[in-house]
């Protein structure tokens, strides 16, 4: 045998987690979380959802072409998961072209013009959120009446009232008797979620984003340690709030019930790139984030406390890694 | 509960295919070749001349200086060429080609040594002469590793049997198969370190060499061995690794594990040891795992130092296929830190653990992608380091920067490269770096 062996070194083993399979168990496992959108409001919930993933994967397409890159980053998942991410981050009947814009915002300004994949310092959903946010503030906070008078402002969706109205219709009297007890106890809950200024796309079923979240820690996809130490955090917060006036500060579990908490803590904060790699710098991203959500939530007056405080602790991220250093292997002190 | 280190990795462990394959004879074959620097410094010196006759065990050269061991035939045979010849590195090394007597037999002229009646020094000069060096693959020279200088001293001898790398099963075989020689190592060893305590560390996958080695060390309470079940995980055999999941004690940067009075040995040096001393066989051979899913038939072999690699692999059944796609590829020693081979036409050494022939099965293609930032390399580096760091200063070839990052901590385990979901080439960047400063050092 004289062919010429292949040549490279070592390691010649891999893990088998690889990048685009870590996007795509995210994805995949979004997908209940997707089917319940789409279940509580219709056929605008998929249309938000697709409008979003081609507005990011367009804008990708874009800049990788301007830099000449190969398109293979379109590929590897991440530009689907911020465009599904955002969507889920909407009210219902969010106009389309808005969505278009904020998947814009979330890949442009959140990722490709740090340097693309792994650069950013920001979530790009979160950061396309935070962009319709302040450019369609009354459109974005518009969420819980279900009639017409939301679609006067954008006239251009009238398909969407339509399709929202009959799903809610639906969802109530299609029910079997059997399950009407659940079905009680979910409307209710469903209603406390709506009472409040949140019911954005992916804050339907808490149960579904918890089961969810357990699937994704368990298959190590993402640091399990982050929702867990930002659920902590709010809980323990807020029962020391609720102990100590529980007229005027809301029920730890209406905390983490609402708000899209869930959402932000399972989705959003564990994105690795912008979250800390340092085993301990990863607590106190989490501790960061509920002690964050909870002073926003019942001090600034500001609903959407989840989006500004993972926002505000990806820019402590890499201060965190620097703090957290592990001590390396045999040395006495950091460093 | 199993004793371990911090952080790690864990490979697919491949070992079922020879794990209980009895070490087999290799038989003769009629070309050796002996490269002269199998070990890790100074050339040793040729002693014959071409058309020479050699004896299977006779000295056939000699030290070079003093971290420097000595050469024997592995074969009665005949001298044949001393001359440059491809060593596994890939460079062209002075070797002894030898030409095998077809009537070669395993008899070897030699006695025992009566060991016990040595000085410390003699015992070393008799290591040296022997040809011994670690097995585990370094090829260090037995007797300066264990030349204890007079102001340190070897508390703890750790014999080290965890074989952590994927596929490989020699020491597996040898504890199984070998436990007196490694008894009477210990013995020897403990002999002339007088160390407070032994231990034999094992990863826990090797149940049946743990139960062998436990029931030989019972005979001998005398000798007062601890044998130590570790988990499985890599790289638990790095000496680092070892002594920290033994005795919780890290090894200070910059020093080495005889600073802290620790001794760490390969098992099968040990075993090889034993054997020197009570046969008088100096080292001509080792035992060699041959596997890989693109072997015929994997084998723990007994391969005399000097085999040509390609007369091994056929005595293998040699390749399924000879089709080797892409990411095929043969390798020396382990899959985290062998190295691949671009030829088949140099000799066994005396470093090699095992052969391998990897097939897609093992080495699926890999794409790369940036960083993501995932951490999965900070928790996998059992030396705390921060391989995303060091990887994109290496991108950048900021190799002086990585210096500040404790680039010199950094063992080459390949855990990093491993775990990286992005593809990085992590430690084969760290590897490059560490090289460039060496030469910018010097010039
Ligand atoms: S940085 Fe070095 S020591 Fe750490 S895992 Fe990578 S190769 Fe091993
Ligand atoms: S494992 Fe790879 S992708 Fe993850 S942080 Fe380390 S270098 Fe980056």
């Amino acid at each position: 045998m004289k062919k010429e062996l292949i040549l490279s070194t070592s390691p010649f083993l891999h893990d088998s987690a690889t990048t685009p399979w870590i996007m795509f168990q995210v994805i995949y496992a979004l997908i209940p979380i997707i089917a319940a959108a789409a279940y509580f409001f219709g056929m605008s919930a998929l249309l938000l959802i697709a409008v979003t993933v081609l507005a990011c994967l367009v804008t990708e397409r874009i800049f990788t072409a301007a830099k000449q890159e190969e398109p293979s980053s379109l590929k590897d998942g991440s530009a689907v998961l911020t465009g599904i991410l955002l969507a889920l981050t909407l009210p219902p009947g969010f106009p389309l072209w808005m969505a278009f814009l904020g998947g814009l915002a979330a890949i442009g300004m959140g990722k490709m013009i740090w340097g693309g994949l792994g650069q950013n310092i920001f979530n790009p959903a979160l950061l396309g959120r935070a962009f319709l946010q302040s450019s369609f503030p009354t459109a974005i906070t518009t969420w819980s009446v279900p009639d017409g008078q939301f679609f006067s402002f954008r006239g251009t969706n009238l398909a969407l009232p339509f399709f929202q109205g009959e799903s809610l219709d639906s969802a109530t009297s299609a029910t079997p008797l059997a399950l009407m007890k659940f079905q009680q106890e979910g409307t209710e809950w469903f209603k406390l979620l709506m009472g409040n200024t949140s019911g954005s796309l992916g804050e339907t079923s808490a149960a579904l984003l918890l089961l969810v979240g357990v699937y994704l820690g368990m298959r190590r996809v993402f640091d399990w340690r982050i929702p867990v130490s930002i659920i902590l955090t709010v809980t323990v917060l807020s029962s020391i709030f609720y102990v100590i006036n529980a007229e005027r500060f809301p029920s730890p579990d209406f905390m983490l019930l609402s708000g899209g908490l869930l959402l932000g803590a399972i989705f959003m904060a564990t994105d690795p790139v912008t979250s800390p790699y340092t085993p301990k710098g990863v607590w106190y991203f989490g501790f960061g984030i509920g002690f964050l959500v909870v002073l926003i939530r019942l001090f600034g007056g500001l609903p959407e406390g989840v989006m500004y405080a993972v926002l505000l602790m990806n820019s402590v991220t890499p201060l965190l890694n620097k703090l957290t250093r592990k001590r390396v292997y045999g040395h006495l002190k950091n460093g | 509960m199993l004793l371990t280190f911090t952080n790690g990795v864990h490979p697919q462990e491949f070992k079922s295919w020879t794990n209980n394959s009895p070490v087999e004879r290799l038989p003769f074959f009629a070309d050796y070749v002996i490269p002269l620097s199998q070990h890790i410094g100074a050339p040793s010196k040729s002693l014959v001349r071409k058309g020479q006759y050699v004896a299977r065990g006779e000295k056939i050269a000699e030290p070079g200086a003093y971290v420097s061991v000595a050469y024997h035939s592995p074969v009665d045979g005949v001298v044949s060429a001393v001359e440059l010849a491809e060593h596994p590195g890939g460079k062209m090394v002075p070797s002894i080609k030898i030409k095998a007597d077809p009537f070669s037999s395993q008899r070897l002229e030699k006695k025992p040594i009566d060991w016990k009646s040595l000085t410390k020094k003699e015992f070393a000069d008799h290591l040296q002469n022997s040809g011994m060096v670690g097995l585990g693959g370094a090829a260090f020279p037995s007797h300066v590793k264990f030349a204890v200088p007079d102001d340190k001293k070897c508390d703890y001898l750790i014999i080290n049997g965890c074989e952590c790398e994927p596929f490989l099963t020699a020491d597996h075989r040898v504890m199984a198969e070998y436990p007196l020689e490694v008894m009477r190592g210990i013995e020897m060893l403990q002999y002339f370190l007088t160390p407070k305590k032994t231990f034999i560390g094992i990863e826990a996958n090797k149940k049946d060499a743990i139960n062998i080695l436990q029931l030989e060390a019972n005979k001998h309470p005398e000798l007062a061995v601890e044998i130590v079940s570790l988990e499985v995980k890599y790289p638990q055999g790095a000496e680092k690794m070892l002594i920290s999941a033994i005795l919780t004690n890290e090894v200070p940067s910059g020093t080495i594990p005889l600073d802290g009075g620790y001794l760490v040995s390969n098992v099968g040096t040990v075993a090889a040891i034993a054997e020197y001393f009570d046969s008088g066989k100096p080292l001509i051979e080792r035992v060699v795992t041959v596997s890989g899913s693109n072997i015929k038939r994997p084998a723990n072999l007994l391969v005399p130092i000097g085999t040509s690699m390609q007369e091994l692999l056929n005595a293998c059944g040699g390749f399924k296929s000879s089709d080797f796609g892409d990411s095929a590829r043969i390798l020396l020693g382990g899959p985290m830190m062998g190295m691949a081979q671009k030829s088949l036409d140099v000799p066994v050494v005396k470093g090699t653990s095992g052969v391998l022939a990897l097939g897609v099965l093992e080495v699926p293609g890999r794409n790369t992608f940036q960083c993501i930032r995932c951490g999965r390399c900070l928790e996998a580096c059992p030396m705390f380091l921060n391989p995303s760091t060091l990887g994109l200063l290496a991108k950048k070839g900021l190799y002086e920067e990585m210096l500040e990052e404790n680039l010199m901590d950094c063992m080459e385990c390949a855990s990093c490269s491993y775990v990286c979901p992005s593809g990085i080439p992590l430690v084969q960047s760290f590897r490059v770096a560490k090289a460039v400063n060496r030469e910018r050092k010097v010039a």
